[in-house]
């Protein structure tokens, strides 16, 4: 038996413990929002949060989670509600597929940096492909949370 | 709003169970679960309208979603039409049916096929709506108006929509409607944000993938690793060991062209299970006769194939003649790889057979074409099967072609249980419908002021119809006509196609034949102009010529004037011309396709050998533009599709199989290497034309020619990468 802890509550499941966050996450505990771009760590569309850190779910095994705390893009955390609203507000999301992912980076950068320069910004987010293009109003999106954020 | 309990997004997501039955309502950033009062009636003017007496308005989309915006692009259309409210809109996404029209969202023509159906419905609705207050209040419908979901006499009176439900139900939607002066449009021609944008930025919006069924299996399938072999034999133990596999089955091949590949399928309790069963498995396969396909001998063998006569497709004046007048002449090659679409979504699918019934539950561009594929497979009859259409995490014309579709059917109906067939990333960079490679030649010649007096191109490439009948070799005449509507006035020019045997599935990719023809083009008339000393903006505009209709083969008519106007905006835009920091430079491009007209300007950098590019300037005219949102981001993701070809895009076969596996060797552009991308779109009442695909082809021919103007070298081959540019 695996204990995971998502989005505030335990899950405890049994699986292979070499299976990877994301399927478990996905097929067994059934948050679908977290997504599969390429299982081997390029694209970063299975990013979760890992004690407010983003991780790549498809390359961690369930049993390497142990007590560390997870947040999913169904999660709430204060970073990932802000950036939602800014992805709304510059309409960032094209097919939407990669968008879980990139708020969970986004959200990451902004917990370990409040005012991230445009470097910062690029060498977060270079883990994450987006195929459809969305990379200018993620940015864009992402300054304006910064923007909030000092605005208090 | 009545009976609407407004709730948090959390307590909404763990709610979804109690919703059912109620109506789901997004808007803006709140949602409501609207509880489904019992009186709730429903009028239903047409398919794609439900008005509900409580004021809400369901609209259908029929076309899929990939991120190109049209659920709402369509949507809004109707809602303008009818003076509705748009808070009050919800989209409701159609299943695979021929009632709904042609369905196929491919080739940018959703919007401009449906624009004026659109209208014309939301209009009748309208009418209907008036007419039914002018029933209640005895008056003349010529007294009354609609605005904002209310029908409004002259004193100012109202009455909402919702209200007028019960005496509409009962009259006779009008045929013929007057549509609405352009200058009142509230919605169509504005930034309207998409509808979809909360679900899709916050985990919930269900793609393919993200489908659940309950019992529903995970399958992952083998397949040959050269096109169209087949399944000697397998060896199933090692994938049954493994914890989750529940079964082996093999699935067949069918020779057609949306059939599946054929293999081995592996069916699990889990995706993850699946994955590692079908690693596990053994197969022993008939290579077939494509298992010696190697692309860097086809190449060669293509590049011959330019390099002599080949097939005129199109001739004006004397071409030779004209080469010998000339005071010089130039001639180059340029040779561009497969490409994959490789959309963030793999291709997957979830299908329930039961008996001679079938649901299925996918993301998919072509759901009527899906319900004929999966009919035909299962030998029943079309009503038998539901075709819903999910969300899309990205299509590009992959997803118009439903194999993958027909593999879960056939899964399905092995194991006698709902399933989802998920595609490995491998799978999908491996075994894709790969657009064409292609050997183009092309040779022009210049009299003493440095005109162009001929002009030929040649070009050679694996045809899209060699997937529709098998063994052809020579391109459709789609195919030709990106290059032989080339609308330079030039008094000599020659197409002439060579032959292209294809060794993979061929199938069109976002902007197709317009990304190889665009590219030599626009290359070529770059060297053209800098064979004549004359400025490359200048050079193109004199090309193009005179303004003039080119006549067409449909009611769109071939412009020169807007396609002179499009390339002059985009270099004002970036200012051509105008000094820029060391190692800095422009280069333009300019491409008609989809019946739009676009230009970038793109300013790029060549420090140490490595490029990069800072700003892009793109300008299209797609006639009216019906929303502006989506028009500037497709022309952004396009700028970027448009790169990530230019830099990384290369499909590679050894030995018959595929080279490239996942985005490590099939690699895309990321954040850091994105520039600014400034889009302008032409102001116009002309019929709406393409968006999605016409700004692809332009970007790849601007990067070569800013890099010839930043470094003196021309690259004439793709991708950059291949020249350690980046
Ligand atoms: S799915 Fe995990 S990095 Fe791509
Ligand atoms: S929005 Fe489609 S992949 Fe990013």
């Amino acid at each position: 038996m695996t204990k995971l802890k998502i989005n505030g509550e335990i899950h405890t499941i049994d699986v292979d413990p070499d299976m990877p966050l994301l399927w478990a996450i996905r097929d067994i505990i059934g948050f679908t929002g977290t997504k599969f771009g390429c299982g081997k760590g390029f694209c970063g569309a299975c990013m979760v949060l890992m004690d407010g850190k983003a991780v790549n779910s498809c390359q961690l095994p369930v049993s390497s989670v142990g007590e560390n705390e997870l947040i999913t893009v169904e999660g709430e955390t204060e970073n990932l509600q802000l950036l939602q609203k800014s992805w709304e507000e510059h309409n960032v999301p094209q097919c939407g597929f990669c968008q879980s992912g990139q708020l969970i980076t986004a959200t990451a950068l902004l917990n370990g940096n409040s005012n991230p320069s445009e470097e910062d910004i690029n060498n977060a987010m270079v883990r994450n492909i987006c195929r459809c293009g969305t990379y200018p109003r993620i940015k864009k999106a992402i300054n304006h949370s910064v923007e909030l954020k000092n605005k208090g | 709003m009545k009976d609407v309990k407004n709730v948090s997004r959390r307590s909404f997501l763990k709610g979804l169970g109690l919703a059912s039955g109620g109506l789901i309502i997004a808007s803006g950033t709140t949602l409501f679960v609207a509880c489904e009062p019992k009186d709730i009636v429903e009028f239903n003017p047409n398919l794609f309208v439900q008005l509900n007496s409580d004021g809400n308005l369901i609209l259908v989309a029929s076309r899929s979603e990939m991120g190109q915006g049209v659920r709402t692009s369509l949507t809004s259309v109707i809602a303008d039409e009818m003076e509705a409210d748009w808070d009050r809109v919800s989209i409701s996404q159609a299943v695979g049916d021929v009632k709904y029209g042609d369905q196929n969202t491919d080739g940018s023509k959703s919007v401009r096929l449906l624009f004026e159906e659109m209208r014309k419905i939301g209009a009748a609705t309208k009418a209907v709506l008036i007419a039914a207050a002018a029933k209640k209040w005895e008056v003349p419908a010529s007294e009354l108006r609609a605005e904002n979901h209310f029908v409004i006499n002259a004193n100012g009176k109202k009455i909402g929509f919702g209200d007028l439900v019960e005496i509409a139900k009962t009259l006779d939607v009008p045929k013929d409607v007057q549509l609405k002066d352009p200058k009142d449009f509230k919605y169509i021609g504005k930034y309207l944000p998409s509808k979809d944008v909360v679900t899709l930025s916050n985990g919930s919006a269900v793609f393919g993938l993200d489908k659940r069924v309950d019992n529903m299996k995970f399958a992952a399938i083998k397949r040959c690793p050269v096109a169209f072999g087949t399944v000697k034999s397998y060896d199933k133990t090692a994938a049954l060991k493994i914890k989750g596999v529940i079964d082996v089955v093999e699935i067949p091949m069918l020779r057609k062209p949306f059939g599946p590949l054929g293999g081995v399928a592996v069916v699990a309790t889990n995706t993850w299970a699946a994955f590692k069963g079908k690693e596990a498995l053994k197969v022993q396969w008939d290579l077939g006769d494509n298992n010696t396909y190697d692309s860097e001998e086809y190449m060669k063998q293509l590049t011959a194939n330019v390099h002599k006569k080949g097939k005129v497709a199109k001739t004006v004046g004397d071409v030779e003649d004209a080469f010998k007048k000339a005071s010089k002449t130039i001639e180059s090659t340029y040779q561009l790889p497969h490409l994959v679409h490789a959309p963030m979504e793999v291709p997957n699918a979830v299908v329930w057979v039961q008996g001679t019934t079938c649901e299925v539950w996918a993301p998919t561009q072509e759901p009527q074409r899906t319900r004929t594929e999966v009919s035909a497979f299962l030998e029943t009859g079309e009503e038998n099967v539901t075709v819903n259409v999910t969300f899309l995490g990205g299509g590009f014309g992959r997803k118009s072609k439903p194999d993958y579709i027909v593999e879960a059917a056939a899964v399905s109906k092995a194991i006698n249980a709902p399933v989802q067939v998920v595609w490995t990333r491998e799978d999908d960079i491996q075994h894709g419908y790969y657009h064409t490679v292609a050997a183009q030649y092309m040779k022009g010649g210049l009299d003493k002021e440095g005109k162009v007096t001929g002009w030929l191109h040649r070009f050679a490439l694996p045809s899209i119809a060699s997937t529709f009948a098998p063994g052809t070799v020579d391109p459709a005449p789609f195919e030709s006509a990106s290059a032989t509507n080339v609308p330079f006035e030039i008094p000599n020019m020659q197409v002439e196609t060579g032959e292209a045997p294809a060794h993979v599935r061929i199938g069109w990719l976002r902007s197709v034949i317009n990304i190889p023809h665009g590219f030599a083009i626009n290359v070529f008339a770059d060297e053209l102009a800098n064979e004549a000393g004359i400025d490359p903006l200048e050079f193109r505009l004199n090309l193009i010529g005179s303004d003039r209709i080119e006549e067409t083969k449909n009611e769109y008519k071939y412009d020169t004037a807007r396609l002179k106007h499009v390339l002059k905006q985009a270099a004002k835009n970036a200012e051509w011309g105008k000094k820029l920091p060391e190692g800095h430079a422009m280069g333009l491009a300019v491409h008609y396709s989809f019946l739009s007209y676009v230009a970038s300007v793109v300013e790029v950098s060549v420090i140490n050998n490595r490029v990069k590019v800072h700003n892009i300037h793109s300008v299209i005219d797609c006639g009216l533009a019906v929303n502006k949102n989506t028009i500037t981001a497709q022309m952004e993701g396009a700028a970027i599709f448009g790169m990530s070809l230019a830099f990384y895009g290369k499909i590679t076969a050894k030995d018959g199989a595929i080279e490239q596996t996942n985005f490590g060797d099939y690699q895309m552009l990321r954040m850091p290497q994105a520039p600014k991308i400034h889009v302008e779109i032409v102001e116009n009442n002309e019929k709406p034309t393409g968006v999605g695909e016409p700004g692809v082809p332009v970007i790849a021919p601007a990067i070569v020619n800013a890099i010839f103007k930043a470094t003196g070298t021309r690259y004439k081959t793709l991708p950059l990468k291949d020249h350690k540019l980046v």
